[in-house]
C-alpha cells in the first residue's frame, strides 16, 4: 500500500437529487470522491464552488447529525444565488480558518447556533457570486448587468432573450474582482427561506442505505480495534494478559494506550471477542465507592450548606419576604446520550500527517488532540466528517477520536475503534445529576414575590435566565466532586432546569389557586416571546376543555434565544403517563425550513419525554449498572405521543430549533401528572417517580 | 467458508460459523447500510429479511442464514423505489437517519404480511429503537406506503 492515500481513497459524502449526481460512498466498499478541484471552476469564497457542469459543491462547517444543517445551510447558499438547491453537493470542511466565520473560535456544532450563525455568511457568500456570475454575462454581452436577472442557476438578458447557464460563466467570472458588500433580498424575495415543500438532501441516501456513517469507514489496510477501559471513572491499567484474546480467530494484536487496552483485529466482532477476553487488573482509583444513593444524599447535603455555595444570581431579597411560602426539592439522574451509532473513529497517523474519518460534532476540538498526540501541525490533520449517528452533545468530546489516533499512531496503521453499546452508556459524558432546593414566596395577590434555588452541580443557570417577572430571586451553586464525567446533553442545564422551575410555578400557581396557564402569563410580559407561544399553545391544544380520562399539563421552555410552550395531554397507564398528544409552539424568529423545525421539535419532545419516562444511570461500586437497552430503556413508537406542532410568524433572524423541544416536555407531563391524580413528581424518570 | 445468498446475490465469505450475520454483511460482505445499535437484539437497528422475515442480525450466527435468501436494505429497490422508500421520502423521515434501513426493513416485513395495517398493528410489528424520535413520520410513511390509493 502506498504511504499516502490518494484523493479518491478518501471517504466522503456527498448528496444530491440531482440523478447522476446522487453517489455516496459506502456500498460495496465503492468510494465515491467529492468533486475534485478543477481550472475552470468558480471558487469566490470557501463556501462554494461552481462547476462547469452546472453542478454547485457547497461546504459547511457544521456537522449533520440529523438536525438538517446539510439541508438548511445550502438552502443559504441557494436562496442568494438563485439555483435550485437540489443541484448542490454539500461537504462538510475539514476545519481550517477560512471555515471559521467571523468571530467563531473553532469548528463545532452545538448549542443550536448553525443556522443563526450562517444566516448572514452564507447568504452573503451566495450573493456576492451571484454578482460576479451576473458581471461576468453582462461583460460577455455587453449590456447593462442592471438589465439581466438570474433565475434556475441561470443568467437572463430578457432584452434579448439570451441565457447563460452559471457553469458557463464560470471561468469568466473567476477572473473577477471579489465583490464584498452585495446586497442581500429582504424577505419578502425569498423564494427558498421560509417555504415548505424543500426535500432534505440527506434523506436518499438515509431511505437506501447508503449515507455514510463512522462506523462505516473502511480504508484500505484498515484495522479493527474494541477497546477495554477501566469500569471505575479515572481508573487505570496495573497489567493484563492478553493471551486468550489473541487465540481469538481474527486476532493480531493487544496494545495499551492510554484509555485501556486495546484489541486489534481484521473485523470488529473479534474485536469485540478479544477485547472480552481479556484480563485486565486495574487500579480503580479513588472513585470505586460511588454510590448513586449516597451521592444523592451527599449532593443535597451540599446544596443546603449556604457555607459551600455561591451565589450565580441574586435580586433583591428572598429571605427578607414573609408571606405563604413553598419548599420543594427536585432530583435528576445523570443521563447518557445513548446515540444509535455507537462512538467510533477511524484514524491514520503517518510520519507526516494525520487523516481521521469520524461521526464529530468538534473537529477543531479533535484537531487540537491529534496535534498533542501526534506533534503534527494543525494543518497536517485532514478530518473527514461523516453523517452522525445522533449527536445530542456526546459527540462534542474528543475522547473516542483520540483513542483512534493514539492507537494508530502506536501500531502505524489505519484503524477503525469501534465502541459496543455498552461501552457507549458506559463510559459517556453524562447530562449531570442535579438536586435543587427550591423556596418560594407568594405575595398577598397570589403573584410570586421571591424564588430561591440552591442547586447541586451544572444547574439554576436557566432559573436565572427565564422571563418570569420575579421581583426577588435568589441562585446559588455548589460544584459537584464526583469524578463522574459530565457534558452537554441536548440543551444543556436547561433540559433539568426547565423540569425543576416549571414543576416549582406549577406548584405555586396550585398553591395559589390559579390556572397554570394564567399564572405564567401573569409574570410574563405581554408582547414577549414566551407569552406569544403560551397562549398560541393553549389554544391549539383546547387548554382548559375537559376530557375523559385525560389531563393536562403546560410548561415552556428556553434555549438560547428560542422559546417553546408545550401542553401535554396524559392519560394514566397505571402508574405511568402515557402521553396521548403534545402540542408545542415555538418561537425561532424566520422559519428557514418549516419543515425542518417542526422535525426537530418533535425530536426534542421525544427525546426529552423519552429519557423522562424510564432513563436514569446508575452507579454501584463505581461502575455504571446500566449496559444496554434493556436496562436503559428508551421510547419505542407505541409509547410516542401524536406531536402537533406551531411556529409563531417571524421575519426576524433565526435563532435555533435542534434542541428546543427537549426542556419542557418532561415538566409538562408532570403537571399534567398531577391535574390528574393531585401527586407532585420531584424525582425523574417517572418510572422511579412511581415506586416512591 | 460459508456461502450466503444476499440481494439475489452470492458470497462466499471466510468468517466463523458463530460471527452474527450482523458483521459478516458489514464487515466482510461491505454490505454497511445495515447497523449495529446494541448488539442483543434489543434495537432493531440491524434489522434484515431473512426468507422474508424480519432477523435481529447481531444475533443471528452467519451459519443459520446459510441456505436461507438474506435481503437487506441495499436490496430493498435498486433506486429506492419500494413503496416504503418513496413514502419515506415523501414524509421526509429520517433525520440521524442511522435507524432507518432497520426501520425499513422491518417495515417492509410487516406490509408483506399484512398490507393496511393499523395503529395498534404497527405498534406491535415496529419497535425499532429511534432515538431522534421519528416516529410520527415513519407511522405516517407505512400508512401512505400501505394504501395505493391514498399515494399522490
Amino acid at each position: 500500500m502506498s504511504a499516502a492515500l490518494s484523493r479518491s481513497d478518501f471517504v466522503k459524502w456527498t448528496a444530491s437529487f440531482a440523478g447522476s449526481f446522487v453517489l455516496l460512498a459506502g456500498r460495496d466498499g465503492v468510494l465515491t470522491p467529492a468533486k475534485a478541484q478543477a481550472a475552470a471552476d468558480f471558487s469566490p469564497n470557501a463556501w462554494l464552488r461552481i462547476h462547469p457542469d452546472d453542478t454547485i459543491s457547497v461546504f459547511i462547517n457544521r456537522s449533520e447529525m440529523g438536525q438538517g444543517v446539510m439541508t438548511g445551510l445550502p438552502t443559504l447558499v441557494a436562496e442568494e444565488l438563485d439555483v435550485p438547491l437540489a443541484r448542490m453537493t454539500v461537504e462538510v470542511a475539514s476545519p481550517a480558518p477560512q471555515y471559521l466565520y467571523p468571530g467563531q473560535r473553532e469548528m463545532s456544532t452545538g448549542g443550536s447556533v448553525s443556522l443563526r450563525s450562517s444566516w448572514k455568511p452564507l447568504r452573503q457568500a451566495g450573493a456576492n457570486a451571484r454578482a460576479m456570475l451576473v458581471q461576468a454575462a453582462a461583460q460577455r454581452w455587453s449590456v447593462d448587468p442592471v438589465s439581466l436577472t438570474t433565475r434556475d442557476g441561470k443568467v437572463v438578458h430578457a432584452a434579448s432573450n439570451r441565457s447563460a447557464t452559471y457553469g458557463s460563466l464560470a471561468a469568466a467570472a473567476a477572473k473577477l474582482p471579489l465583490p464584498s458588500d452585495v446586497a442581500l433580498k429582504v424577505p419578502e424575495q425569498f423564494a427558498l427561506i421560509g417555504k415548505r415543500g424543500t426535500q432534505r438532501l440527506d434523506v436518499p441516501s438515509k431511505v437506501d442505505g447508503s449515507a455514510h456513517y463512522g462506523i462505516d469507514v473502511k480504508v484500505p489496510g484498515m484495522r479493527y480495534a474494541a477497546i477495554a477501559r477501566c469500569p471505575v471513572f479515572g481508573g487505570t491499567v496495573k497489567r493484563f494478559d492478553a493471551n486468550q484474546a489473541k487465540a481469538i480467530k481474527g486476532v493480531l494484536d493487544a496494545v495499551q494506550i492510554s484509555r485501556g487496552v486495546a484489541v486489534i483485529a481484521d473485523n470488529t466482532w473479534a474485536a469485540f471477542r478479544g477485547r472480552d477476553a481479556l484480563v485486565v487488573e486495574w487500579d480503580e482509583g479513588p472513585r470505586a465507592g460511588n454510590e448513586s444513593a449516597a451521592m444523592f444524599a451527599e449532593a443535597e447535603r451540599l446544596a443546603r450548606d449556604p457555607s459551600r455555595s455561591t451565589a450565580t444570581t441574586k435580586r433583591g431579597d428572598v429571605s427578607s419576604l414573609s408571606g405563604r411560602s413553598l419548599d420543594a426539592i427536585y432530583y435528576g439522574p445523570f443521563l447518557a446520550h445513548a446515540t444509535l451509532e455507537p462512538m467510533n473513529a477511524t484514524a491514520y497517523v503517518r510520519d507526516d500527517s494525520c487523516e481521521i474519518w469520524a461521526p464529530t460534532q468538534a473537529q477543531s476540538r479533535a484537531q487540537a488532540a491529534a496535534m498533542r498526540i501526534t506533534g503534527l501541525p494543525a494543518e497536517k490533520i485532514v478530518i473527514h466528517t461523516t453523517m452522525l449517528g445522533g449527536g445530542f452533545g456526546r459527540r462534542l468530546q474528543s475522547d473516542y477520536i483520540e483513542e483512534a489516533v493514539e492507537l494508530s499512531k502506536a501500531i502505524k496503521a489505519p484503524v477503525k475503534v469501534t465502541w459496543s453499546r455498552a461501552d457507549d452508556l458506559q463510559h459517556d459524558f453524562y447530562r449531570p445529576m442535579i438536586v435543587d432546593v427550591m423556596r418560594g414566596v407568594l405575595d398577598a395577590g397570589g403573584r410570586i414575590a421571591g424564588l430561591s434555588c440552591a442547586a447541586y452541580g451544572d444547574s439554576g443557570s436557566e432559573v436565572a435566565d427565564a422571563t418570569y417577572q420575579i421581583p426577588n430571586l435568589l441562585v446559588t451553586t455548589v460544584a459537584a466532586d464526583h469524578g463522574v464525567p459530565t457534558g452537554a446533553w441536548r440543551a444543556p442545564n436547561a433540559n433539568w432546569t426547565a423540569f425543576v422551575m416549571e414543576s416549582f410555578l406549577d406548584e405555586l400557581a396550585h398553591a395559589a389557586g390559579q390556572d397554570p396557564v394564567a399564572f405564567r402569563l401573569a409574570h410574563l410580559l405581554p408582547d414577549s416571546a414566551a407569552a406569544a407561544c403560551l397562549k398560541l399553545a393553549a389554544q391549539r391544544a383546547n387548554w382548559g376543555t375537559a376530557r375523559a380520562g385525560i389531563s393536562q399539563g403546560v410548561a415552556l421552555g428556553f434555549w438560547n434565544g428560542s422559546t417553546c410552550a408545550t401542553v401535554a395531554d396524559v392519560a394514566l397507564n397505571g402508574s405511568m403517563p402515557k402521553v396521548r398528544r403534545v402540542t408545542a409552539a415555538v418561537a425561532v424568529g424566520i422559519a428557514v425550513n418549516p419543515e425542518i423545525v417542526v422535525a426537530q421539535t418533535r425530536s426534542g419532545v421525544n427525546y426529552g419525554l423519552s429519557a423522562a419516562l424510564r432513563s436514569k444511570i446508575t452507579l454501584k461500586n463505581g461502575r455504571v449498572e446500566q449496559a444496554n437497552f434493556d436496562t436503559y430503556p428508551v421510547m419505542r413508537i407505541a409509547e410516542a405521543p401524536a406531536i402537533d406542532v406551531a411556529i409563531v410568524p417571524s421575519d426576524a433572524s433565526p435563532t435555533g430549533i435542534g434542541e428546543l423541544g427537549v426542556p419542557a416536555i418532561a415538566p409538562a407531563v408532570s403537571n399534567a401528572i398531577f391535574a390528574a391524580t393531585g401527586k407532585r413528581i420531584r424525582r425523574l424518570p417517572f418510572s422511579d417517580a412511581q415506586d416512591a | 467458508m460459508i456461502s450466503l445468498n444476499v440481494n439475489g446475490r452470492h458470497y462466499d465469505l471466510d468468517v466463523p460459523d458463530e460471527m452474527p450475520l450482523l458483521w459478516a454483511l458489514r464487515d466482510v460482505a461491505g454490505l454497511t447500510g445495515t447497523k449495529y445499535g446494541c448488539g442483543a437484539g434489543l434495537c432493531g437497528a440491524c434489522t434484515v429479511h431473512v426468507d422474508g422475515r424480519p432477523q435481529r442480525s447481531c444475533v443471528m450466527p452467519v451459519a443459520a442464514a446459510r441456505g436461507k435468501t438474506i435481503a437487506t436494505i441495499e436490496g430493498l429497490s435498486p433506486d429506492r423505489s419500494h413503496a416504503l422508500q418513496k413514502a419515506w421520502i415523501a414524509e421526509q423521515v429520517p433525520q440521524c437517519g442511522y435507524c432507518q434501513s432497520g426501520q425499513l426493513m422491518a417495515a417492509a416485513a410487516l406490509l408483506a404480511r399484512n398490507a393496511n395495517p393499523s395503529d395498534d398493528e404497527i405498534d406491535a410489528a415496529m419497535t425499532n429503537v429511534c432515538i431522534c424520535g421519528t416516529y410520527d413520520g415513519i407511522r405516517a410513511a407505512i400508512h401512505r406506503a400501505a394504501v395505493p390509493t391514498r399515494k399522490p
